[in-house]
């Protein structure tokens, strides 16, 4: 009997203990991610209000001019990212979604090795992978042909080695998702499991792989550190004629808008720095644009089922 | 028919008594069918959990052989070593032998990739591919090198017309297979088994996820199939495996506690076990 009663009335603090527990906790969830809205907030805010009075049609179609700069713009930095985009997709894409394939299918040692060393790749700081690509490419080509090697195949390549680790991980997750009972459906038919892979679990999870490969470009459009040693930096956008075509010259020094903005961003010019603030106002659209389209391309679920 | 002749001439207690003798019982019923499938001395393992015991079983050709018994008695596991497709689990391991018309599943030479061609199965949740009911047909014919698309229209009408599904959507075969209901799906995937021209069907509870109505349209179209194919099916509905097949399997623990005519298994079984969870004393 006493019993019962003791037990009873700590029973119910406990439970106004356990109420304010929760409410505690529950605020400080909400002011950490209050907190992380506001920084991004800020960054957008000071972005926008320093550089986008810079931004106009120039910014977008012009060269750098140093007499006048607000008459110019920094079209080569953006079409210099496109493009070096493009290039590390092109040693990217298939290296990571084949070698995301391999992990998910193959077991055994070399397998988790494999895995191992992706997270190390993932984990490798950017200048570092700079650093590579410079000695085993922009060096050695620096030697044979003196005043050439930084180019925009080695920012590619740079970008591209980068691109490898996140898109070998999202495409083993996603592909991961595929229902057991889908890939023995199809090697219940007869098919090998390649062909499962390719007819069956990869279109089953097209939309996370695509959401995989652009936050994967989104990652690297921001990055500047491997660009310092690869592709040097161009007032110009170098091109050459194919069959009468204007393509971008991949043998010659190109531009990024984040080195642009790195340099523009440490000269002692104003005019220099306001245009610095308009280039990542373009950067960060880009790159948000990456992400939209991430979305998009899933519209809301990774796996499809329609 | 060979059902009721087996009626007449009650297997001899001796002969169907457990797990020894039980393949000798099957093929002592009927000298007239053909053994399509010879399981001998399998013993099936997940890593070191023995899931199989001395599984010995005759399943004859043409005919509806029932795997019955509880949860976790290892039926399921018996019917995925007759395609392989326990191959797909990390650190299993079988001993003994499986012949399909009397070459070795097992053997090292033998192609995984035709023998589960040979060998179709059907799964306990319809697993349809997200494409639509057409490309769902023709994926097994066009991973085995048929691209003629009038081929490929006459299969899909013959394979659908043969799972009883045709006339429900010969209006819609460009649809998403996943706008089916689960009955429609079932019968689609068995018609995408039968479009591989398979001998065997192996059918692992491909009612449990379903309704009785479309229950009743699968074990009618088991019934179909019966006179072109070989079908193996595992299931927890022992009305069922009464209703469908001619001979009927009892595992329990991982062994085949008893292998038998349907009939004999459900009215006049010699080993206790079976009898006390046909007549739903345990199970």
């Amino acid at each position: 009997m006493v019993n019962n009663t003791t037990t009873v009335k700590p029973h119910r603090s406990n439970v106004t203990q356990r109420k304010i527990a929760n409410r505690i906790m529950l605020t400080l969830c909400m002011l950490a991610s209050v907190a992380a809205v506001t920084v991004l907030g800020l960054v957008l805010f000071f972005l926008i209000s320093k550089g986008f009075s810079s931004i106009n049609v120039n910014f977008f179609t012009q060269l750098p001019n140093h007499v006048d700069e607000k008459a110019g713009g920094m079209s080569q930095s953006i079409y210099g990212t496109l493009v070096l985009l493009g290039l590390a997709s092109v040693i990217g894409l298939p290296l990571g979604i084949l070698g995301g394939i391999y992990q998910l299918e193959a077991k055994g040692k070399f397998a988790s090795a494999v895995r191992f060393f992706t997270d190390v790749l993932n984990g490798i700081p950017s200048i570092v992978i700079g650093i590579f690509v410079y000695a085993v490419w922009v060096a050695p080509i620096a030697k044979l042909h003196p005043g050439t090697g930084y180019s925009a195949f080695a920012g590619g390549f740079a970008l591209g080695i980068m691109m490898i680790p996140t898109i070998m991980r999202t495409t083993e997750e996603i592909l991961k998702l595929v229902p057991f009972s889908m890939r023995e459906a199809s090697l219940g038919l007869g098919a090998t499991r390649w062909r499962t892979m390719w007819s069956v679990v990869l279109p089953s999870a097209r939309g996370g792989v695509i959401t995989g490969i652009m936050l994967a470009l989104a990652r690297i459009a921001g990055e500047t550190a491997p660009l310092l040693f690869t592709i040097l930096g161009n007032e110009f956008f170098v091109t050459h004629k194919v069959y009468g075509i204007k393509v971008p010259t991949l043998t010659a020094p190109i531009d990024a808008l984040p080195l642009r903005i790195y340099n523009y961003a440490t000269a002692v010019d104003p005019e220099q720095q306001r245009m610095a603030w308009a280039g990542a106002v373009v950067l960060i659209t880009l790159i948000l644009v990456l992400s939209i389209a991430a979305r998009a391309a899933t519209r809301g679920k990774v796996l499809e089922e329609k | 028919m060979t059902n009721i002749a087996s009626q007449d001439k009650q297997t001899p207690p001796a002969l169907s008594r457990p797990v020894v003798n039980a393949a000798a019982a099957a093929t002592a019923n009927r000298p007239d069918a053909k053994s399509k499938i010879v399981a001998k001395d399998v013993d099936f393992y997940y890593g070191d959990f023995h899931a199989l015991k001395k599984i010995n079983i005759v399943v004859p050709e043409h005919q509806v052989t029932a795997l019955i018994g509880p949860s976790g008695c290892g039926k399921s596991t018996f019917l995925r070593t007759l395609n392989r497709m326990n191959d797909l689990i990390d650190g299993t391991r079988l001993t003994g032998s499986i012949t399909l018309d009397g070459a070795d599943i097992y053997d090292r030479s033998r192609d995984v990739v035709g023998l589960r061609k040979t060998v179709g199965m059907v799964f306990q949740k319809p697993n349809p591919f997200p494409m639509t009911i057409f490309d769902n047909i023709c994926y097994g014919p066009r991973i085995h090198g048929i691209r003629n698309r009038k081929l490929l229209d006459e299969v899909v009408e013959r394979t659908l017309r043969g799972a009883a599904l045709w006339d429900e959507v010969k209006d819609k075969l460009h649809k998403s297979a996943f706008a089916l209901s689960g009955g429609q799906q079932q019968r689609l995937c068995i018609a995408r088994v039968l479009a591989v021209e398979p001998d065997v069907i192996l059918m692992d509870e491909p009612c449990s996820a379903l309704d009785p109505n479309s229950t009743f349209r699968i074990e009618q179209l088991m019934e179909d199939l019966r006179g072109h194919y070989t079908i193996v099916i595992v299931t927890h509905n022992m009305q069922q495996a009464a209703r469908v097949s001619q001979q009927t399997g009892f595992f329990l623990r991982g062994e085949l506690r008893e292998f038998d005519d349907t009939s004999t298994i459900f009215t006049n079984p010699s080993d206790e076990e079976t009898e006390a969870y046909v007549s739903g004393r345990f199970g």
